[in-house]
């Protein structure tokens, strides 16, 4: 037994491809990165070790405020919409659709499936004014709504809602999913125990199953701030950061310092500050959610 | 009085679904629709209106002009080598962290599983200059790697969780029948696997399919780009106002996911949850 189940050229044969290839190709990029951060240029062309100053330039750049600020609304508007959203809704399928539960929830997933390029292709087109008006833009004009019909991604003032209506659009379906899964398996007698001692249904919805959901709001905000932090593809292909730096997100930033002004050194440390985001959200999420649980 | 309640609420909640459903199908279906317009129908009539008839021009446009066919092509390559070579490395890979006896499997498995925490942002630019130095850049097989890389993690959690639940009875007895560790695997345990298999191939259909950053960072020859690059590469200069032949490339890309969702919803369901988790 111990010679089949510990033979070590099976072993190496079975983990060694996985290993090499984690290592090669995560791994030592990850680790390579925080080195990359202390040069400024090129790899290869005028790479110069230049100590702290790629750090220093956090500090005075006004183009990472301003995406930081981006994202930030933007975390906090879909994250907020999506949890919101996903758990009402979660809940309306639960209790008012009788028949067809699961038909109901396979459709509403359909957008999480697409691509994010595509769709943000087609919310170009929903949201087109020229040569022709999109899908929105006729709706409102069909409705009487004048007022309303602009050219939503070209509007500074506009283009950050239509990217977040987007996202939502895109993304709810998963919030719904978790929630539904999360609610169905709550326990009956609970409910039916508060219904015996006189409670309403809102109180039952309040009182008994929100704080029962409280690990599955926890994974939800979870999955929406990895999710959100790092939203590269539906802003790139929307609006491509524009116009001017109004939907721009600090992947984007670090994606163009990097690759289009060569920066790779400070295009690095963009990196590294993403990564601080998620890891700094994630711990206050859990903080929160423990010592509220420890209560 | 109650029941009257009843029947209002009921109907409100339905009217809500249909509109939520309404709301989450109708523009993929419009996509479809117009790809199948021609361009007259396109700029004279109301973007609700249906396409007079099924033509498909727009999609012999769209494939033979900016690189969508060849594109495709691309994608479907990438894609298809990076599902096979999932299964090929993640399976034995996680057999061994689970059933096999060696000493540091516990931390070889947290090692790969820290993979799941790093945003794909923090390793690109490193992975860039690598490429280049290798000369892997606007290579397929390159890009079939890295799309792999990242997707071990998970694939790894959602199997090793699979192994776990295998019996080590079951092992133990094809052992002392005299199977070698490759039957055990090929034979005995593997067949036992299709669904948490269809769930890893699933994943890994919909990363690389969908995926923007990777190929757009390694790839600059448009003749090796992948079908998400290209789309908005397509839009840029064909799409403005030709708008017939972009809606069809659109649909060129989302259809092979509409498809497999159609007949994979529960895998796909699955393995995007599983995704969504990580981290």
């Amino acid at each position: 037994m111990k010679k089949v189940l510990g033979n070590k050229k099976a072993i190496c044969l079975f983990t060694l491809p996985a290993v090499i290839l984690f290592t090669c190709l995560v791994f030592i990029p990850l680790i390579w990165s925080f080195t990359y951060t202390f040069f400024s240029g090129q790899p290869g062309l005028d790479f110069e070790f230049n100590v702290l100053d790629n750090y220093i330039r956090v500090f005075t750049d006004k183009t990472l405020r301003t995406t930081l600020v981006n994202n930030l609304i933007y975390v906090v508007v879909v994250g907020g919409m999506q949890i919101i959203l996903g758990f009402l809704i979660a809940m309306l399928i639960n209790f008012g659709v009788k028949k067809h539960q699961n038909l109901v929830r396979s459709l509403l997933f359909i957008p999480v499936v697409l691509p994010g390029v595509a769709v943000a292709q087609m919310f170009l087109k929903i949201y087109a004014i020229t040569p022709q008006y999109g899908l929105l833009n006729s709706f409102f004009d069909a409705v009487g709504l004048d007022s309303f019909v602009k050219a939503w991604t070209g509007d500074p003032q506009t283009a950050m809602i239509a990217l977040i209506i987007m996202d939502i659009w895109k993304a709810v379906g998963m919030y719904i999913l978790v929630f539904y899964s999360g609610i169905i398996e709550l326990p009956e007698d609970s409910v039916e125990a508060a219904r015996i001692d006189g409670a309403s249904t809102w109180q039952i919805i309040t009182k008994v199953q929100i704080p029962q959901l409280k690990p599955v709001f926890r994974m939800a905000l979870i999955i929406c701030i990895t999710a959100c932090f790092k939203v590269y593809d539906s802003p790139v292909a929307l609006t491509g950061g524009g116009p001017g730096t109004a939907t721009m997100m600090p992947s984007m930033y670090m994606y163009n310092t990097a690759f289009n002004y060569g920066e790779f050194g400070y295009g690095s440390v963009l990196a590294l500050i993403i990564l601080l985001e998620c890891a700094l959200f994630t711990l206050v999420v859990g903080r929160i959610f423990r010592n509220k649980e420890a209560e | 009085m109650s029941g009257k309640k009843h029947i209002v609420s009921r109907c409100i909640s339905i009217i809500l679904v249909v509109l939520l459903l309404v709301i989450a199908i109708y523009p993929v279906l419009w996509l479809i629709l117009s790809s199948l317009k021609t361009q007259n129908e396109l700029t004279l009539n109301s973007a609700f209106s249906l396409p007079g008839s099924l033509n498909f021009d727009n999609y012999v446009e769209a494939w033979t002009t900016g690189n969508m066919g060849s594109s495709f092509v691309n994608s479907v390559i990438c894609t298809a080598g990076s599902m096979l070579l999932i299964v090929v490395i993640a399976v034995p890979f996680s057999f061994a962290l689970v059933k096999m006896r060696w000493k540091l499997r516990k931390r070889i498995n947290s090692y790969v599983l820290m993979g799941m925490m790093v945003p794909v942002q923090v390793a690109l630019i490193p992975l860039f200059s690598m490429y280049n130095t290798m000369g892997f850049t606007n290579s397929r097989i390159g890009l079939i790697l890295i799309y792999t890389a990242y997707s071990l993690p998970l694939s790894v959690t959602l199997l090793t969780g699979f192994f776990e639940s295998v019996p080590n009875e079951l092992i133990e007895a094809a052992v002392i029948d005299g199977c070698s560790i490759y039957q055990v695997l090929g034979k005995i345990v593997f067949p036992l696997m299709t669904n948490s298999i269809m769930t890893v191939l699933t994943l890994q259909f919909m990363s690389s399919w969908n995926d923007l950053i990777f190929s757009q960072t390694m790839i600059s020859q448009p003749a090796k780009q992948t079908i998400q690059t290209a789309l908005i590469m397509f839009n840029g200069s064909y799409g403005q106002v030709n708008w017939g032949p972009l809606f069809a490339a659109m649909a060129i890309a989302v259809i092979p996911t509409l498809v497999l969702y159609l007949f994979l919803s529960k895998f796909m369901i699955r393995g995007m949850t599983a995704g969504a988790v990580k981290g």
